[in-house]
């Protein structure tokens, strides 16, 4: 069976991508953020997952509101990257993983969640710039199967549903027949609002308890509607639906999490950022 | 024992609205479908293009009403939201103009940018 290796967790904004093309990493307004990542890569380089299951919400690239899915699994060959309107660079292909998209599209699918499955799938800037953060030179050495969640068009699934959606992937993962390992990525958040006469808002306190509550308590935050969530993260801090899927696949067969290395920092453009590597327990 | 009939509230009108806060829920959906399905096609370079050369003819191939073209004239983002634009799409509109994020809340909170960002900073504390 695949071994599940662990987790990781960071915010996506398209801004990342501009400051890696033009190598702004040690810059100070950008150091902060950037310093997090070293000791992730370290420990990446070590545990050594050869494919990655992304959680992750498109912005208007792949989806349009004339079809637009809750839950979305790329079940394709290679991925592409294209123009999202912000001049930011376009990455290179990713390679996928079609066997075990299938596997997780019938396992999850076996256990009442209705998917819809993608054999082509335009990845943006909330797929391609973790891979890009955690494996910064040359080619990407994963193989990904991305998962799309709707954070665009509400109703949102509810973080209860997104956790529980989490767990079945993760099964699924632990149940793959392959030699391979494998590592989950939540990729979104953390508070932010780009929108709206409230824009630019941040709340710290949530989101230091929603990172303490990966490690202590990961249901912690299924308690709340996604109404309380845009209230207390922001229209767009939703997005750490995408924490909790990525927290919920570490529970198959693994009762602990260990961290590795964190960080948070406030701000990245509009965005409370923050990063989390999360080792499961053998 | 016959199903009651649904009311027509969506979502977000029956939950307490969120100060300065517009969920993108069914009726922004419905209401703004032909603004964000114009921002959605400025994916492309050459759609982009276009609408520079000749704003109106664009606004006109998508059938925007007269209001989501005001609100596109102004380039001012809290018009073009109350006329349905979801954040997401209206930032492909906004990067035409070579716009970011920091701009952009600027506008909506009728800050400079330097006050933005400070009150960005200050949430750190």
């Amino acid at each position: 069976m695949s071994q599940l290796v662990g987790g990781l967790a960071t915010s996506h904004i398209p801004a990342i991508g501009g400051a890696i093309h033009k190598g702004l990493q040690h810059e100070a307004y950008w150091k902060p953020f950037f310093d997090g990542f070293p000791p992730i890569r370290r420990w990446l380089g070590r545990v050594a997952p050869d494919v990655v299951v992304i959680f992750y919400n498109d912005h208007g690239l792949n989806f349009f509101l004339d079809k637009m899915p809750t839950f979305a699994v790329g079940a394709a060959e290679q991925y592409d990257n294209a123009d999202e309107g912000w001049g930011i660079p376009t990455l290179p292909s990713f390679k996928g993983e079609p066997d075990l998209s299938w596997h997780i599209i019938n396992t999850v699918t076996e256990q009442d969640f209705d998917l819809t499955t993608c054999q082509e799938m335009l990845v943006d800037h909330a797929c391609t710039l973790p891979l890009k953060l955690f494996w910064p030179d040359g080619e990407c050495p994963v193989s990904i199967v991305p998962i799309c969640i709707n954070t665009v068009q509400f109703p949102l699934p509810s973080a209860r549903r997104v956790y529980a959606l989490g767990v079945a992937v993760g099964a699924a993962i632990a149940s793959w027949r392959s030699a391979k390992k494998v590592a989950v990525i939540g990729s979104g958040g953390l508070s932010h609002q780009l929108d709206g006469e409230r824009a630019g808002y941040i709340n710290k306190d949530f989101d230091l308890k929603f990172l303490d509550s990966l490690l202590t308590n990961p249901q912690w935050a299924t308690q709340f509607s996604i109404h309380d969530l845009v209230e207390k993260t922001g229209s767009q801090g939703v997005e750490l639906l995408m924490w909790l899927a990525m927290r919920g696949a570490l529970t198959a067969g693994s009762a602990s999490v260990r961290k590795i290395h964190g960080n948070y920092h406030i701000p990245i453009s509009n965005t409370a950022t923050g990063l989390l590597a999360l080792e499961t327990a053998a | 024992m016959p199903l009651q009939p649904k009311s027509e509230t969506t979502v977000s009108q029956s939950l307490p609205k969120i100060p300065g806060t517009t969920p993108f829920d069914g009726e922004q959906a419905r209401k703004g479908y032909r603004l964000n399905k114009m921002c959605y096609s400025f994916n492309s370079a050459a759609n982009r293009a276009e609408f520079l050369r000749d704003e109106e003819a664009y606004m006109g191939r998508y059938g925007l009403d007269e209001r989501q073209k005001n609100a596109v004239r102004s380039r001012r983002v809290l018009d073009l939201i109350a006329a349905g634009g979801n954040a997401y799409y209206l930032a492909k509109f906004a990067g035409i103009f070579g716009l970011d994020m920091q701009d952009i809340g600027a506008q909506q909170t009728g800050m400079t940018k330097p006050e933005f960002q400070a009150k960005l900073r200050a949430a750190a504390n």
